[in-house]
């Protein structure tokens, strides 16, 4: 079925009665040309572009839970291209570029908001900093513009710009970064999938992958045993996990980040805003809830909740930065699972077992990167050979040294 | 989150610093092979459970400690200090 504006009125006048469920729920086959296991975004992208730009529609994706009920359904939706290192700046070009087109590829209202996002800078440090990202932004195609503190206050008035411990000297604009609709994202992947021939079948544990002769060749599920030729490991926070069952240990440390929403209130934050002194950012879901969060609880945990440290620490920062938001009420907060990599960059790449790939260490920025992610991961399981714009992210690079430490902070697993 | 601190008793989570996996105990020696040094400063069991990591008294005694705690719970089910121990 595809989704219209005349669908939805034609819907309206006649009861509704026309919809059908977006994906089918199959049983598992006996055999499959790739399976990828994880049905969250990154998953479910990865199978939608195996089947529409390589033709591989032989494919199923496990999800042990339901579709989307990880990460992609708990984090603040953060769209953006504002990466600094060669590497990680024309990925996340690329993926913006998907997130543009995205609505008209999937037919599907992903709410996708280019409302633009700044990052507030402190100090003439920060401001020298954000100079040289701005640029090399601008030398990736992307956009930025440094906004000084005039500027700053022409589009974020609310802020508390007499506060002399964290003066704000200005921010750096990203006019094409923004915001979108997390569920929709995934849902629209999954139909689109789906659509093509992708089996999503969900409630379907993989407890363990079958190798032989060091070629992969299936896997064990609680759905029973699935034959393939290619596996993708694509289960973010459960990465160790699952790669363990290959016999691989990762360069990964599972964290929890925690995020919070507020009680739902008219239009008051129109962008996505980032305090430089503190670790706050906040923008305003389409529902009206103030939707903001800090940092990393910074211990392992799988708990998916976290400590009140660091709730505290949020609050003070979001307080500093714009005092009117201590009226609204906090309606909740959630923690996420972050497969934290040790130089803070992701890995796409080939395994130790032929025909066995897997896609993690997102950390915190997993969102915007589902498109291009799933594009990727997609391109390698396809032809065997990295994509050009996600070739560094290669699985041994901790070992050879060629790190993508964006931060600048080192290589080791507390630092990001 | 608390610790037990063997020296300083039951203490916020603020009063220490989080520094890893119990890997970094067992560091490799000097001309040991480069994988080893990945893997000891990469690569992770990372279990969903119990696990050993080692946090530093940073706001009290300045011990470092290890650590033993669930990862899906936070419970703590020991804290003993890495001074002292036999290796």
């Amino acid at each position: 079925m595809r989704y219209s504006g005349l669908k939805v009125i034609t819907e309206g006048l006649f009861g509704n009665k026309g919809w059908t469920p977006a994906w089918r729920d199959p049983s598992p086959k006996a055999d499959y040309d790739v399976v990828i296991i994880g049905g969250g975004g990154h998953g479910l992208s990865t199978a939608y572009y195996l089947a529409k730009n390589h033709g591989i529609t032989n494919v199923a994706v496990l999800e042990k839970g339901y579709l989307g009920s990880g990460n992609i359904g708990r984090n603040t939706t953060i769209v953006r291209a504002n990466y600094f290192l060669p590497g990680n700046s024309e990925f996340y070009s690329h993926s913006m570029k998907l997130w543009e087109g995205l609505e008209a590829d999937l037919n599907y209202n992903v709410m996708h908001s280019q409302r633009g996002l700044i990052n507030l800078f402190h100090s003439d440090g920060q401001r020298d900093a954000f100079v040289r990202r701005g640029n090399a932004m601008i030398n990736q195609g992307d956009d930025a513009i440094l906004l000084d503190r005039d500027g700053v206050r022409e589009h974020l008035p609310y802020l508390d710009f007499d506060n002399t411990r964290f003066p704000i000297n200005g921010g750096l604009l990203h006019p094409r970064g923004g915001s979108a609709r997390h569920d929709a994202v995934a849902w629209g992947y999954a139909r689109g999938a789906d659509q093509r021939g992708v089996d999503l079948i969900q409630n379907c544990e993989v407890t363990g992958i079958d190798i032989q002769g060091g070629k992969v060749v299936g896997v064990q599920t609680t759905r029973g045993a699935i034959r393939a030729k290619k596996v993708g490991i694509v289960v973010a926070g459960r990465s160790s996990q699952v790669a363990a069952m290959a016999g691989m240990r990762l360069p990964i440390e599972s964290h929890v980040l925690q995020a919070f929403v507020t009680e739902g209130l008219k239009p008051v934050i129109n962008h996505v805003i980032s305090f430089g002194m503190g670790h706050f950012y906040i923008s305003q879901s389409d529902k009206g809830g103030l939707v903001f969060g800090g940092d990393l609880d910074f211990y392992a945990s799988y708990a998916a909740r976290g400590n009140l440290p660091m709730v505290e620490h949020v609050m003070e920062a979001g307080m500093t930065l714009m005092p009117m938001i201590g009226r609204a009420k906090v309606l909740r907060s959630w923690g996420g699972i972050m497969d934290m990599s040790p130089d803070g960059s992701p890995i796409i790449d080939k395994t130790h077992v032929d025909g066995l790939f897997i896609d993690c260490g997102w950390n915190y920025g997993g969102f915007k990167a589902v498109p291009a992610s799933g594009w990727c991961m997609a391109h390698l399981m396809a032809t065997g050979e990295p994509h050009e714009v996600a070739a560094k992210f290669r699985l041994d690079r901790f070992a050879t040294g060629h790190l993508l430490d964006e931060e600048g902070t080192g290589s080791q697993h507390n630092l990001h | 989150m608390r610790l037990t601190c063997p020296l300083c008793g039951e203490r916020d989570r603020r009063e220490f610093y989080y520094y890893g996996a119990e890997d970094y105990l067992h560091r490799p020696s000097e001309g040991a092979p480069l994988a080893e040094w990945d893997s000891y400063l990469h690569l992770r069991d990372n279990p969903a459970g119990v696990t050993k990591d080692l946090w530093y008294h940073e706001a009290g005694c300045s011990q470092w400690l290890l650590v033993t705690r669930n990862t899906v719970t936070h419970e703590i089910s020991s804290v003993e200090m890495v001074a002292g121990r036999k290796a």
